[in-house]
Order: structure tokens, then sequence, then C-alpha cells
């Protein structure tokens, strides 16, 4: 198992675009990849799922990723993260 | 036969099917069905038709308006995938046997209210994106929604509340015949594109329009007196063809005006130009064989969009029309949010009085970042043709002095990354506040040029909310006062030695042209679709006949 932090530095937090392509992303691996901030966790390969966290600006979220490509996931969903939002 | 009181706001008569736009969401009745894996299938084809729409859709946006705005098709692409939604759907096929609309619209709802009870302005909003996407996939399987670009099989009149400048994108223009909404003003998004678009509109019916009429009414909507008739019998039916016969008459004359000069018969030389909102408008100003470019609004990139525009998108923006109108000049307005403009991200506070509020100039001179980008984005852009800037709003010198500073500093950043732009730019001042008006002696020092917002202009001068139906009688933009600042505009620009135009809704009023002419007035931008009137008009008159007489009155 994986797992990173991240800041969502994006005015509008994680919105609907941003979140669109981690799916994306997400899906291309094929580690379980899922989402959470606070109490609240989603699953990373559906898009609903994430924005219904409705990540703001300023707001935390942990990634934790497991599976057998967990390694690359985690390092390239991070660098993801900070090209998108 | 029905007939509605609206405001006409655009010249013209149209005869066709009313088709209702908006996020009215489309009704179906459960349905049980036997064959599971059929209905399973049916959704199948829906989604993948649905997809492919979208990114046509997504693709002419991509064209028309640049990427800021079609972001909204991708992104319900994207919601159309989505696994929590399509297996809701499927489930309640599966193991409720409904109909594959039935489950669509009941997923639908479903996710639409979760997204509505999420504590989140913008995600919120959201669930009109649900709602589209299952209405679409609806349409679809109801076989009421053809897979055509635009949703429309053939010419409609398109009802609605009133139109989204995101909506009208989705539109196939060369099938809406005209826009009836029950709700706008004759300034409102709907009328100023109906204009744009040379298509008649009728606004302001009032809800009857929804609680009396649907999908597929016969209706003639009359833009000249405003009216809407539904149901018409066939004396009426005639009647309103030979109106429209004869009003096509007159735009068929009119265009025997292309290529001919905006003169008046003693040789005075006016440029008429066009007013527009988004780059797609430019085929419009060849079409009518605009001169230029006088007022392009540049709120359409910010309201269209989910986030401020990136500099590269408006920089695309503008060098998009500059190219396309070959030199001609383009003068670009500033972004001017605020009042009845505004946009989610944007978090403006509610005022009690915005157009006298936090808008237009005031929030680019407090947000410079978002003012910077703006304009570092158009000096980018000017060395692809003509450009010419004007700021709204401005009430006083001081304002242009900062903003001449900060036009500087761009311009030293953009040299010393060996960045080109054009040696020569226009500004200009839109003279839209009483105050402005009588600085203009001082302001006309500062810049090349004066172009008077009516619409303001008379809001401000005559104490009048243009938004409030209740004194709209007092609206006038004949009122003495009104045109007296206009003349002291003008007199202070030809004093100055700079040229001074008009940009307003007052600009293509010919009731008024001899008198701004009188004025000293140089320029008018009009829509599109008014350009050609407007010649005929300046070629009718001979203003040394009726110079004094004007003048007296004044």
């Amino acid at each position: 198992m994986k797992s990173f932090e991240y800041t969502a530095k994006d005015k509008l937090g994680l919105h609907a675009r941003p979140a669109g392509l981690l799916v994306k992303k997400a899906a291309t691996y094929e580690s379980k990849i899922s989402l959470t901030k606070a109490e609240k966790t989603a699953d990373a390969k559906r898009l609903f799922g994430i924005m219904s966290l409705a990540i703001k600006q300023g707001e935390t979220m942990i990634f934790t990723i497991v599976g057998p490509d967990e390694e690359s996931a985690c390092e390239q969903l991070l660098k993801f993260c900070e090209v998108n939002f | 036969m029905k007939r509605f009181n609206g405001i006409g706001a655009s010249k013209g008569v149209a005869i066709g099917r009313l088709q209702f736009l908006g996020k009215k969401q489309m009704r179906v009745q459960m349905r049980l069905v036997e064959d599971v894996s059929a209905e399973l299938e049916r959704l199948r084809l829906a989604r993948q038709q649905a997809n492919e729409t979208l990114m046509k859709l997504h693709a002419k946006a991509l064209k028309e308006v640049g990427e800021a705005d079609s972001m909204i098709f991708e992104i319900h692409q994207m919601m159309l995938q989505d696994l929590d939604y399509v297996e809701t759907i499927q489930g309640y096929i599966t193991n409720n046997k409904y109909c594959a609309e039935y489950a669509v619209q009941l997923a639908g709802e479903q996710f639409a209210q979760m997204f509505s009870s999420l504590d989140d302005e913008y995600m919120k909003e959201r669930s009109a994106d649900i709602i589209d996407i299952s209405n679409r996939l609806v349409g679809l399987l109801t076989g009421r929604l053809q897979d055509d670009l635009s949703g429309y099989e053939r010419e409609i009149v398109i009802a609605a509340e009133d139109l989204l400048p995101s909506e009208t994108i989705q539109m196939d223009k060369s099938k809406v015949l005209a826009f009836v909404t029950s709700a706008g003003s004759k300034i409102s998004h709907s009328a100023i594109l109906a204009r744009t678009m040379g298509i008649p509109a009728v606004v302001g019916v009032g809800s009857q329009l929804q609680e009396l009429l649907s999908d597929g009414d016969k209706v003639i909507v009359d833009g000249f007196s405003g009216l809407l008739i539904a149901d018409p019998d066939e004396k009426t039916v005639e009647e309103y063809s030979a109106k429209r016969q004869e009003y096509l008459a007159h735009l068929e004359k009119l265009k025997k005006l292309k290529g001919t000069e905006s003169k008046t018969k003693d040789g005075i030389k006016i440029e008429i130009n066009a007013n527009i909102g988004n780059p797609a408008d430019v085929d419009l100003v060849l079409e009518n064989d605009g001169q230029g470019i006088g007022l392009f609004r540049s709120e359409f990139l910010y309201l269209e969009s989910d986030d401020f525009p990136t500099e590269q998108a408006q920089f695309e923006a503008y060098r998009t029309v500059l190219q396309r109108m070959k030199g001609k000049r383009v003068i670009i307005r500033t972004l001017d949010l605020g009042a009845d403009k505004t946009a989610p991200y944007f978090n403006m506070p509610r005022e009690d009085n915005p157009a006298m509020g936090y808008r237009a100039i005031r929030i680019c001179l407090d947000r410079k970042d978002i003012f910077k980008t703006q304009l570092r984005a158009l000096y980018r852009a000017s060395v692809y043709g003509k450009l010419a800037i004007m700021f709204p709003m401005i009430t006083q010198v001081e304002e242009i002095r900062e903003i001449k500073n900060m036009i500087e500093e761009i311009k030293l950043a953009l040299d010393a990354n060996g960045t080109p732009y054009a040696d020569r730019i226009e500004l200009g001042v839109m003279v839209e506040t009483p105050a402005a008006a009588l600085a203009s002696d001082l302001l006309a020092k500062e810049v090349d040029f004066f172009s008077i917002g009516t619409n303001d202009l008379t809001q401000y001068t005559l104490a009048v909310d243009r938004m409030n139906g209740k004194i709209g009688h007092l609206y006038d933009p004949h009122n003495i006062s009104v045109l007296r600042l206009i003349k002291l505009t003008a007199r202070n620009a030809q004093e100055n030695g700079i040229w001074c135009g008009i940009c307003g809704e007052s600009a293509a009023d010919v009731s008024l042209t001899e008198i701004f002419l009188t004025m000293g007035v140089t320029e008018f931008s009009v829509a599109p679709a008014a350009i050609l009137e407007m010649r005929e008009k300046i070629q009718s008159i001979s203003l040394s006949e009726i110079r004094e007489e004007i003048l007296t009155r004044l």
C-alpha cells in the first residue's frame, strides 16, 4: 500500500474538469485507488464519487493506492495533481 | 388562436414551431420491460450516441469560442462515463425491469439531488449538468431528440425563460428562426444575440409562455410589435407571411448596399462598425460588410468559463478575431463584469445596488492580476491585426492614468521577453457615466477615442434602473439631458483632435442619426444585422441642410 497527501491549489478546488481527468488517469492503473477527505472516502475511478467530496481550495486529501502498480501510480498521480489542481 | 404581448427585441417576422430550451426536465412514464438485455443494449447505444454528439459539440465550440468555453461539453462526456451513474441506471433496468428512459430519469434525479445537497456552491450547480446529460439520454431513448449537432431536425422557434450564453453555443444557428422568452428585456443576452444573428425576437412574454404553450406548437413571432401568436388561423398566417416577405425584400434591397461607402449626400464619411460578443460573430460582420468591429465584448470569455480564462486562451480568442478581420480595426472592451453579469467563480458579494457597485474597471483596478492577464493577452495578440482597446465605466481621469501606467509596465515586460506587440494601439474611454461625459475635456487628452455607451449613460443620467420594468417608461435615450451629455462629449473629442463614436443601442436608432452626426459623431457600432440599414440611413442624409435646425433644438 502506498499513500500521499495533497492539498488543492486551484481556486475552485478539485472541480469537475480536473476530477474527470483524474478519473481517466486513475483508470489507467490496475491498483485500487481511493481518495479520502475528512471521514469520507471515494473511489478515484468514479467521477461523481470524487466530486461529492467537494474538495475546496486549501483542503487536503489523502490518496491510498493498493495493487500491483502502486509504486508507479503513486509517483505519477502526485505529479498529475500538481499539474492539474 | 392565442395572442401574447411581449417586447419586440429584434426585428423581423418568423412563422414556425416552438421548441423549449433549458433545464426543464423531460418527463417519462414508468414502463416495465421483459427483455432486460435488449434494454441494456438500448442504453448502451444511447450513451454512445450522446457521447458522439458531445464530442462534435466540443469540437464545434472549440473552433467557435475557444477552449475555456467548450469545457462544459468535455465535462458532460466525462459524466456520461461515470461508473456510479451508469451502474445505477443499469441496476434499475436489471433489478426493477424499468425501461431505459425511466431508469435514466430516476438515476438523474437521484444524482442531481445528491449534488444539490452538497455544501459547496460550485458542486450544487453541477446538478444542472446531471439533469442536462440525463435529458440528453432520455431524449435519445424516446426519439424526441434527433442526433444532429443541435438536436433539432427542422427550423424552429426557440422558447426559453431566458437564454444563457453557454446554451446558445449548442444551437445550430442556421436552424433557429426566432427567439421567444418569458423573461428578459431589450438588452438581455437573448435580445442582443437575436439582433446579432439578425433573427426576430420577442422577450418578456411572461410565465404564460411555459404555462400555455409546449414543444411543437405553431407560432408567429412579430419582432416589430412584440406580438406572439400561437395556433394562428389561416388568414393570420397569410397576413404575416406577407409581412415577412415584405421585410425580406427590404433586407434584399439593403444587400445591394454592400461594397458601397457609408457617406452622406454631402460627402461626410462615416464609419459603421459592428458590436459582437463572440469570435463566431465575425462571420456575421463580414457577411454584412462591417467596416470593422466597434465593440467586442470580452465578457464571453469569463461568463462561459468555470474559472478565470488563462492568458493563452484569451490571446487565442483575440488573435482569431484580429486575423479574421484582416487589418480592419477591432475595438475590444476590457472585462465588463458586475451588475447583471457575473460568473460563479468570481465569488462576487451580493450588492444592494450593483449598477453603482463593484463592476467593470473598478474590479480590474482592484484585482490587477485579472486585468494584467487580459492586457497582456491583448498586447500579445495586437500583432495579428489592427487592435484598439477601450475601458468601461470610467468616472475619472485618474483611472485612465493608472491603466496607462499598467500598460507601460506590461510593455516593458513584453520587451524584456522579446515578445512583439503592435507599435500603435489606440486606447479609448467608453463614455457611459455622466462623470466621464462631464470630464470628457480632460479624458480626451489621455486617449485616442471615445465610444459612447448609451445604455448605461441613459440609466445613470436619468437615475433609471434599466432592469426595473416599473419605471421602464422613464428610460428614454432621446431625453434631452442624455443628448446634451453626448453633445458635450463629441465636442470635447473634436476640440482635442480625437474621434468619437457611439456603441450603445442608440447607435442603431435611425431617428437619432441626424442628431448624432450634427454633434460630430463619426463612428457607429451596431449589431451586425443593422449595419446595412445604418448605411442606407447615412446615405440618405444631407447634413448641411439639417444642421442648423437641429442645433437650435439642442
